[in-house]
């Protein structure tokens, strides 16, 4: 088991989330950034929907109570044992009693990390995922405190050292997001369909995993802000009478009445969830084949990523 | 009807442009059909007034292909094909305590508070889908009588089991939030609790019916609810 010494602002037990229940109005939670939420866990031998945690802009620090392996991925952190550095995206073994500090993101937002044998908190509706809002999941329905206790599941410990074969991806200064447009594409004028497939939105501080809030210009309706109360696809794009977009995530309101301009595609849901306060996104228009189609390199660069012997049984 | 992609995920099914119980129906229809057929490539459904978005996962099926049998499914849909609906039955108090525009609606309306407990309790309400926050119902079934127009300033904070008004529709706040509805009353009961086995009472088609209740057996119930020991009326 580790025991949180420091929790961080905002540190949350995730797998990949619950399904089915966005019809009774819970959402899926789990990872913003799948890709290095899964990465994590196959470094230390897990499958890819084990329990770990999602850290925001700070990580925790913790000890662990028996010896395991933990990999760090997602925004860019120093991480520590003991006070000596070790590698991110990279499996690390620990021995009973070490204390891990994982630091402030200096790029991204969101810094993962995974326990071999996964954080054994309850399932609840078939997830250990956290949804905050709701007070559901991971522990108690909560971010975590000073002096949390998370078990940790049995599991034999991965080969120290093990990264992934592709490099880390790198955050760039102004990323360009994937939509495909609608679906009331069709209530937006010409020219706020021009500003938002053309000018730079910020991203803002009151932005989480409910939604990122973005300011830039107008993305101006043709004819009113209100349609009639429909389900919200993950990557919404919500744009209510201000004309300032709001990207719906994995802890979406499951339905809304303000029109949807466009939807960010899934593969680029985590690449969002990294951009930081402050930080400028550009959207780019995909028509639905051909997000079919980056979403299968997206795929195959995430098997390649972690692919090889990265979790070989120990020695 | 229309299919709208939004997302790479996900394909919006609109079955109409109104809210009403037919077309309402048919979207609960055609969800109830997806299910029971197991549609290939389909991951999960979220019904609303007038449309069906479709979760799918793009290796399992074809968009078009995925469309051509929502579409097929979407021309069976009909109130003939869905089960027998559930009727709830929830304690509600009528408190101006716990229902602050109990009065002010009344003096909009013209009406004495009583007639509207009386109007408001007597309706057998249709839950047209649950959303927004967990276990939330968009609930109609109102007489005409008793519509109003929504707050004019919403109010920043509604305790759960909040029950209001607004336009033809009634709603039961299940967690604490913002709300801009006529709140005549409140329920004891919990419509979300998330430590629970099955945290989300109501589930779309649902019939309602409120009870209403004084406050002294409202505090019992919630007592009861508290310790886990009440069990709503549902009537399958």
């Amino acid at each position: 088991m580790i025991r949180i010494l420091e929790p961080g602002p905002q540190t949350t037990v995730q797998d990949l989330g619950r399904t089915g229940h966005l019809r009774s109005g819970i959402p899926p939670s789990g990872p913003m950034d799948v890709h290095a939420f899964v990465v994590a866990n196959r470094l230390v031998g897990n499958p890819d929907g084990a329990a770990g945690l999602e850290c925001t802009l700070m990580g925790p620090r913790f000890t662990v109570e028996t010896p395991c392996a933990i990999a760090v991925t997602g925004a860019e952190v120093d991480v520590t044992v003991n006070d000596a550095a070790v590698p991110a995206w990279a499996t690390v073994r620990l021995a009973a009693g070490d204390r891990v500090r994982v630091g402030a993101a200096r790029a991204g937002v969101r810094a993962y990390v995974a326990v071999s044998g996964g954080l054994d908190v309850p399932l609840t509706l078939g997830s250990r995922a956290t949804y905050l809002r709701g007070r559901m999941g991971g522990l108690d329905g909560r971010a975590l405190r000073r002096d949390d206790v998370l078990p940790v599941g049995a599991a034999p410990l991965p080969v120290a050292g093990a990264r992934p074969r592709l490099d880390v991806p790198t955050f760039e200064p102004e990323p360009v997001i994937r939509v495909v447009l609608g679906p009331q594409a069709d209530r937006f004028t010409p020219a706020g369909i021009a500003a938002l497939l053309g000018e730079a939105y910020e991203m803002l501080p009151q932005s989480d995993r409910m939604g990122a809030r973005l300011r830039g210009p107008r993305i101006a309706h043709a004819a009113g802000h209100d349609i009639i109360s429909d389900g919200i696809a993950l990557g919404s794009i919500q744009v209510p009478g201000d004309g300032q977009p709001i990207v719906l995530l994995v802890d979406r309101q499951s339905t809304g009445g303000y029109t949807k301009v466009a939807t960010v595609c899934s593969f680029d849901i985590g690449r969002i969830g990294q951009v930081r306060p402050g930080q400028r996104v550009r959207f780019q228009a995909v028509e639905v084949a051909e997000a079919h189609a980056l979403r299968r390199q997206w795929q195959a660069s995430l098997a390649a990523a972690v692919g090889g012997p990265v979790a070989a049984p120990p020695a | 009807m229309r299919f709208v992609p939004a997302g790479d995920l996900a394909v919006c099914v609109e079955l109409g442009d109104e809210i009403s119980v037919e077309v309402n129906t048919r979207v609960r229809a055609l969800e109830y059909l997806v299910q029971q057929k197991g549609v290939r490539g389909v991951v999960e459904t979220v019904p609303s007034f007038r449309s069906l978005l479709v979760y799918y996962d793009p290796d399992a099926v074809g968009l078009e292909t995925l469309c051509d049998t929502l579409g097929d499914l979407a021309e069976q849909a009909s109130a003939a094909v869905l089960p027998a609906p559930r009727t709830v039955e929830l304690p509600c108090c009528y408190d101006p305590e716990l229902g602050p525009d109990l009065e002010p609606a009344a003096a909009r309306l013209g009406l004495a508070v009583d007639e509207l407990v009386r109007l408001h309790a007597g309706a057998e309400y249709l839950v047209y889908f649950v959303g927004f926050t967990p276990g939330l119902p968009y609930m109609a079934g109102m007489p005409d009588r008793i519509q109003l127009p929504r707050l004019e300033t919403p109010r920043v904070k509604v305790s759960a089991g909040s029950v209001g008004i607004g336009g033809m529709q009634c709603c039961i706040y299940s967690v604490e939030s913002p709300g801009g509805y006529w709140l005549l009353g409140r329920t004891p009961v919990r419509l979300y609790d998330p430590g629970a086995p099955e945290p989300i009472l109501l589930r779309p088609g649902d019939r309602v019916r409120l009870r209403p209740v004084d406050r002294a057996t409202f505090e019992r119930i919630g007592r009861a609810v508290e310790a886990r020991t009440y069990r709503p009326v549902v009537v399958a």
